[in-house]
């Protein structure tokens, strides 16, 4: 293990290992897969792990969450990008090789991509 | 194939106090679920240090989303996994429940028992894996260490606590900054850092819970000291009995050293701080600063007069700097934020938090950090949920067997080393024990002092003879045979010891007893002049009758008697014979009609021969 020599060498340190404790630490960016039964069924869990993986060849900071099941199942997989200050929105039938484009354009670039959105929810819907 | 990229973390409980409620098997049972489930590459176990709501252990969080989970088993396990971690829904039978209002709160930072906390000190512990050191660098761990060595003077470093107030947290509140400065201005070489981890009050344990979850904020505020007084070699005094916290510390220690982060040439300078840990047997004097100090010396454990304190000659007649395992662990976080910031926080004259171990006749007990000047009665209702059961509270006894019982009228007195001290009462360790209305203020006194009396050295005389002889007295007014005169002698004897004994052991003895004597001498004096005691606790002064109104003569009492003293046929009015009763409370127990009476200092009139149920008339 080399000796840390430096505050600067500490920090550095810091962001290195701060990854290791990602999902402990407040992101202003939340992706909620829908993982009810009929989710897992149409492959949420395979979209779940290309968002991931997504996420950490691009090196973003967001919580990855499983909710169950909304109702709209013929719709699933269900992803939803929850940001702060932003309207939350859902995207339907998302399937692994739609991850990519999905995380650069609503994360990277920040456009929602319409085509694929099944609804929005404002601060206000949820009554909060 | 590369590192997992995990989207949730399970924090479990590992502390002490989880772990003897089956942690460990829950921990097993995880591990082979996710496996089991193919979950394993995303979900991550994390093993933490204690989360202070023990009474509710084993304790699980499950983040991102800050579920949290009170007393899971292993049988649980399969369901959190299927339910929570797959399907992202709450498993509500596992959830905290508060109890007035029967209403579910599934998530971490909403239940009442933490909103009313302020975690200062201990704001890594059962957050972080305390085997880590990556995560406690994460939180921002050794950058105080770091700052402190290249941008500031040891003079500096000892402004700074000096500034922030921070006060002594093992009990007496002297002023950290202060201490650090007298050993680095005394004459001397080399200098010793020692830290009191010796926490032996029964029922304390937030010394414990702090090294075994977050060793390392010990470790760094250890050495910030080491740099400012001018000490290249640390001591921690800890419990044998304290296997996990040692395990934590050494474990810490070598991945520290590893960094170059404690050992020699600390950061690539010049300073080197190299931490020892001595195991202390379990004697309670040790816990006194110069008996610890004899200890580690190798000799007996016993303190010896002061002047000189151990900042002018303490650790092989050496300039020695000795704080409590909570005062060094503020240490870091006060130079990182700064001296201002911590003064903000908590009462003017005693800043920061104060850490309780929260027990006794309280709904929830455990571990609380919560700012100064926070009041008893929000620790006791709104933290600790109110007295068990809807009984009625009585007392708190604060800062363990040497501290003070407080009543009712000083529920709303606001916590802090000052106005403890003027109630009667001490900060001391930060036990916080409540007590009911069952419980019975002389022999609650009477436990404390036995404790003390037994763990008394010998060395002097006010301690050793003084104690001994008002446990005798005490014992006597348990018993009924106490007189008004053993009260007053009780009086002389306890102020006598404040005067006259060597260390705080023998000085604080008293404490417990001045204090019920002062909030409840009436309950004394019922012992020793009417042969009552109130609570209807102390064995020689409570009768049991039978009660002649409504016995329907069943006979299960005369049945279950241990010692047959109770007579009685099938549908007579049962007698228990005064004469042979162990007042063991048996009867009481197992009576179906509630009929028998437990009484302290008053008669029963009840038949002297055996009569049909129904006939009894006075």
């Amino acid at each position: 293990m080399p000796k840390v020599k430096s505050l600067d060498e500490l920090r550095k340190l810091r962001d290195q290992v701060k990854d290791d404790i990602s999902t402990r630490i407040e992101t202003g960016t939340t992706i909620i897969v829908g993982m009810g039964t009929c989710g897992i069924a149409a492959g949420a869990r395979e979209t779940m792990h290309a968002i991931m993986q997504e996420l950490e060849s691009r090196q973003i900071n967001a919580h990855v969450r499983t909710v169950g099941c909304i109702g709209m199942c013929s719709r699933e997989p269900l992803v939803d990008i929850e940001q702060a200050g932003k309207p939350r929105v859902t995207y339907g039938n998302v399937y692994p090789d739609m991850v990519p484009r999905l995380i650069e354009e609503h994360l990277k670039n920040g456009h929602v991509v319409d085509e694929w959105v099944v609804g929005r929810k404002t601060t206000d819907d949820i009554g909060l | 194939m590369s590192e997992p990229i995990y989207r949730a973390d399970v924090l479990v409980c590992a502390g002490t106090s989880c772990e003897s409620s089956g942690a460990r098997s829950v921990l097993a049972a995880l591990t082979e679920e996710l496996a089991k489930t193919g979950l394993d590459q995303e979900v991550r176990i994390i093993e933490t240090g204690c989360r202070g709501f023990c009474s509710m252990g084993p304790v699980m969080i499950i983040y991102p989303e800050g579920v949290f989970y009170c007393q899971v088993k292993a049988d649980d396990v399969p369901e959190i996994v299927e339910e929570t971690l797959l399907k992202g829904r709450i498993v509500q039978r596992l959830v905290f429940t508060e109890t007035e209002s029967q209403m579910t709160v599934p998530y971490y930072e909403d239940i009442p028992f933490y909103q009313k906390q302020q975690r200062v000190t201990l704001h890594n512990c059962g957050v972080i894996d305390p085997t880590n050191i990556d995560e406690y660098i994460a939180r921002g761990g050794y950058e105080a260490l770091g700052k402190a060595l290249g941008e500031m003077s040891p003079q500096q470093v000892i402004d700074e606590v000096k500034t922030s107030g921070l006060r002594g947290r093992g009990g007496a509140g002297f002023l950290t900054g202060l201490k650090w400065e007298f050993t680095a201005k005394a004459a001397g070489n080399p200098k010793y850092v020692v830290c009191n981890a010796d926490e032996g009050d029964p029922g304390a344990f937030m010394d414990r819970s702090l090294i075994e979850g977050d060793p390392h904020t010990l470790l760094e505020g250890m050495a910030i000291c080491g740099y400012a007084v001018g000490a290249s070699d640390g001591y921690v005094y800890c419990r044998a009995e304290y296997p996990l916290a040692i395990k934590h510390l050494k474990i810490a220690i070598e991945q520290a050293e590893a960094y170059g982060l404690l050992g020699d040439n600390v950061f690539g300078t010049d300073f080197s701080f190299h931490v020892h840990i001595k195991e202390g047997a379990g004697a309670f004097v040790c816990g006194e600063e110069t008996a610890l100090l004899a200890s580690i010396e190798g000799r007996r454990g016993e303190p010896r007069p002061r002047p000189p304190f151990p900042a002018v000659s303490g650790l092989w007649a050496k300039p020695t700097n000795l704080n409590n395992v909570k005062s060094y662990a503020n240490v870091p976080q006060i130079i990182l934020r700064g001296a201002e910031w911590f003064s903000k926080i908590g009462a003017e004259r005693s800043p920061g938090t104060a850490i309780f171990a929260l027990t006794g006749k309280v709904l929830h007990t455990g571990l609380i950090e919560v700012p100064m000047g926070i009041t008893l009665r929000e620790i006791i209702y709104d933290i600790g949920g109110g007295v068990e059961g809807g009984k009625k509270f009585k007392a708190v006894q604060t800062g363990g067997p040497l501290g003070g019982c407080l009543p009712e009228e000083q529920l709303d007195l606001k916590v802090d080393f000052d106005s403890l001290r003027q109630a009667g009462a001490v900060m001391g360790s930060g036990g916080m024990i409540v007590v009911d209305e069952d419980t019975c203020m002389v022999e609650f006194s009477k436990y404390f002092l036995t404790f003390a009396t037994a763990e008394s050295c010998g060395k002097c005389v006010p301690c050793r003879m003084g104690g001994r002889r008002m446990l005798e007295l005490l014992t006597k007014i348990t018993e009924g045979k106490g007189t008004l005169e053993d009260i007053d002698e009780i009086d002389s004897i306890a102020a006598g010891m404040a005067a006259g004994s060597l260390c705080s052991l023998g000085q604080l003895t008293p404490g417990p007893i001045l204090s019920t004597l002062r909030y409840f001498r009436d309950e004394f004096v019922a012992h020793v002049t009417e042969g009552r005691c109130p609570a209807k606790q102390c064995t020689a002064l409570v009768q049991y009758y039978v009660n002649p109104e409504t016995c329907k003569g069943c006979g299960i009492c005369a049945r279950n008697c241990p010692v047959n003293v109770i007579e009685g046929g099938r549908r007579q009015i049962h007698i228990i014979n005064q004469d042979g009763c162990i007042k063991c409370g048996t009867c009481l127990e197992v009576c179906p009609f509630d009929s028998i009476l437990k009484v302290s200092g008053e008669t029963v009139e009840v038949p002297t021969e055996l009569i049909p149920i129904g006939t009894w008339a006075k």
